[in-house]
């Protein structure tokens, strides 16, 4: 119980930092990032380059895989988005473009790493062995170690969306395009910036994510509907909703894949989520426009 | 009408169902004559989300519709050994029920909330399809689906076994070309009635057409019906082309190509669909040669389209 419990919560720490990205996206942009699997996958590779093949630090890797990240983002928004944004009659267009943009990069990352699962590492050796305090608990270290590394990177997310300027401009900007941009907030250059950040996080993500699970270059489809449930669950383009849609996904999951098998699991996740989206459908924390 | 339209529509009705077939009867080309059927397919499965988007809603879940008619097509001729012309309607209406019952609940879901919804709905019909075996025989599916039957009334044969056809190639191509070309009048007709006009403003406002008197939830529940009913027997017509469905005969991937081709065609035109499918089953076609570059060269022009023509293929019309 206390196990599922703990691999649930750990799980969910690492759920809620790739919707973030997904989330704030979306926020600014009403853009659903269908690439954000892929770029999760890219910052993965970048780690295991960096840290699995070249031997550096870790820190040096997730850094490596936020910038690259970071500045695919800033490209695909400033080259890609941002134009058909602005020329297109219909919202809809950057549906197709984010799809499109998914498709190039899963066949980028096939061409340039193979198909082959690769791993790195692990940060820590060993395992936690709980019975000597009384708990029922076996975990390794180095799931602890990734768990507390997200949840510290949620908080920063968060300190610098509450209380930074950019931050403060992106949550204007959010919150109402037209009145933001009249109190001067730089409309391009913020969602540019936010794009940015976005990547960064799915990049960043990946990068810790792939010492406990490895990566290939085929999961960027799963991962991408896996961040849709979460802020469907939580509600489009509000941050908390992203990290409470993270965390009951992974609490769900964790239950889930114990007591019953895993197509049974998901499918049960879907039919519930449907239920609940037509009881509610803004999600948790969402505003309730489409 | 007007006689332009009705000159045009004659002249693509002569060039699908006599020049086309005739070339590739004559040149021996198979794998075109497949294409095309493929095409047809597709397309058909795509007016259903064109006239979802027609009322304002993405629609990224007609693969489920279509894994569901393709399903029911396949227990009710394996099963209860039902003729396939009899299973291709029952496949519709059962896509239609299901598009109701879960309809009149998703429909009241705006914008990416519904587009994310329906994008799981493909990922459930999917994994139910894997765990009801009794039923769908599971991943293994449901091979040695027989062709076609014949079709008579009163003994007179309307269309032959197609088992005893030299090539059931040149039957499923007409059959499925028929089925696409009564598929885009149905869509035609619908779009230019009162229903379309109806629609059309639940596009543009639904509360206030809900305000003017318009019934908005009957009308969404009766749209998603009829493109439900598009997907099932598109899907039930192409099992019957390969012989054999399984859960991933329709999955994701398929339900967002479904988006593209209805977007790529523009969705400000009925025809789009047909455009958008030819266009982009055939580039993927033709990029085989580069190998494992088809996928990068193939999104890397969908996303020049995009850049360059964001309304749409048949945008380029609008400038004349």
């Amino acid at each position: 119980m206390e196990q599922i419990l703990l691999n649930g919560l750990i799980t969910g720490a690492q759920y809620a930092l790739i919707a973030l990205g997904l989330t704030l996206i979306f926020s600014l942009m009403n853009i659903l990032n269908f690439a954000h699997g892929q770029m999760y996958v890219l910052g993965a590779f970048v780690t295991y380059y960096v840290y699995g093949k070249l031997g550096m630090p870790f820190i040096v890797a997730v850094i490596a895989s936020g910038l690259t990240l970071a500045l695919i983002g800033a490209i695909f928004e400033k080259y890609l988005f941002n134009p058909v944004i602005k020329k297109s009659l219909r919202e809809e267009s950057s549906m197709l473009l984010a799809a499109g943009t998914a498709f190039f990069l899963d066949a980028l990352i096939l061409i340039v790493f193979g198909e082959k699962q690769r791993s790195v590492p692990a940060l820590v050796d060993g395992v936690f062995f709980g019975e000597t305090y009384g708990l029922d608990i076996i975990i390794p270290y180095n799931r602890v170690v990734i768990g507390v590394i997200a949840v510290i990177m949620i908080t920063a997310f968060i300190l610098f969306m509450q209380y930074s300027k950019p931050g403060r401009a992106m949550r204007a900007l959010a919150q109402d395009k037209i009145a933001a941009q009249l109190m001067g907030v730089n409309l391009d250059r913020y969602s540019l910036i936010g794009f940015a950040m976005g990547a960064m996080l799915a990049g960043v993500a990946g990068s810790l994510l792939v010492t406990i699970t490895g990566v290939n270059s085929g999961i960027g489809g799963g991962i991408s509907i896996q961040a849709f449930t979460m802020i469907m669950i939580g509600g489009a383009g509000v941050i908390s909703g992203a990290i409470l849609g993270g965390f009951i996904l992974g609490l769900v999951e964790a239950f889930g894949l114990y007591y019953l098998p895993g197509d049974i699991t998901y499918l049960t996740i879907f039919v519930c989520l449907m239920i609940f989206l037509t009881l509610r459908p803004q999600g948790l924390m969402g505003k309730p426009w489409g | 009408m007007d006689k332009k339209f009705i000159i045009r529509v004659i002249i693509s009705l002569i060039v699908l169902l006599v020049v086309i077939p005739t070339v590739l009867i004559v040149t021996q080309r198979n794998d075109y004559l497949y294409g095309i059927t493929s095409v047809a397919i597709l397309a058909m499965i795509s007016a259903g989300v064109w006239l979802t988007f027609f009322m304002g809603r993405i629609n990224i879940g007609q693969g489920a519709y279509a894994l569901i008619g393709a399903y029911s097509a396949a227990v009710l001729i394996t099963q209860l050994n039902l003729s396939f012309w009899v299973a291709l309607f029952l496949a519709g209406f059962v896509a239609a029920l299901f598009s109701i019952i879960i309809g009149l609940p998703i429909l009241r879901l705006k914008g990416v909330y519904f587009s994310m919804i329906t994008l799981t709905l493909t990922e459930v019909v999917r994994l139910i399809a894997i765990a009801w075996t009794p039923v769908t025989n599971g991943p293994r599916g449901i091979t040695d689906i027989p062709l076609p039957g014949e079709l008579s009334i009163f003994g007179l044969t309307i269309i032959p076994d197609f088992a005893t056809m030299q090539n059931s190639k040149i039957g499923f191509y007409y059959l499925s070309v028929i089925a696409m070309i009564i598929t885009f009048t149905i869509l035609y007709r619908l779009v230019n009635s009162r229903m379309g006009i109806l629609l059309k403003s639940l596009q543009q406002n639904e509360e206030l057409a809900s305000s003017f008197g318009v019934n908005i939830s009957y009308l969404r529940v009766i749209s998603y019906a009829i493109a439900s009913f598009f997907g099932g027997v598109g899907g039930a017509i192409f099992i019957n082309l390969t012989q054999s469905v399984y859960p991933t005969t329709f999955q994701v991937a398929d339900s967002i190509n479904y988006m593209l081709y209805t977007f790529l065609g523009g969705l400000a035109y009925v025809f789009g669909p047909i455009l958008g499918a030819f266009v982009l089953y055939f580039s993927w076609d033709i990029l085989f040669i580069f190998k494992e570059y088809q996928l990068l060269i193939y999104s890397g022009i969908m996303i020049l389209l995009m850049l360059f023509l964001p309304n749409g293929l048949l945008s380029l019309r609008l400038k004349k």
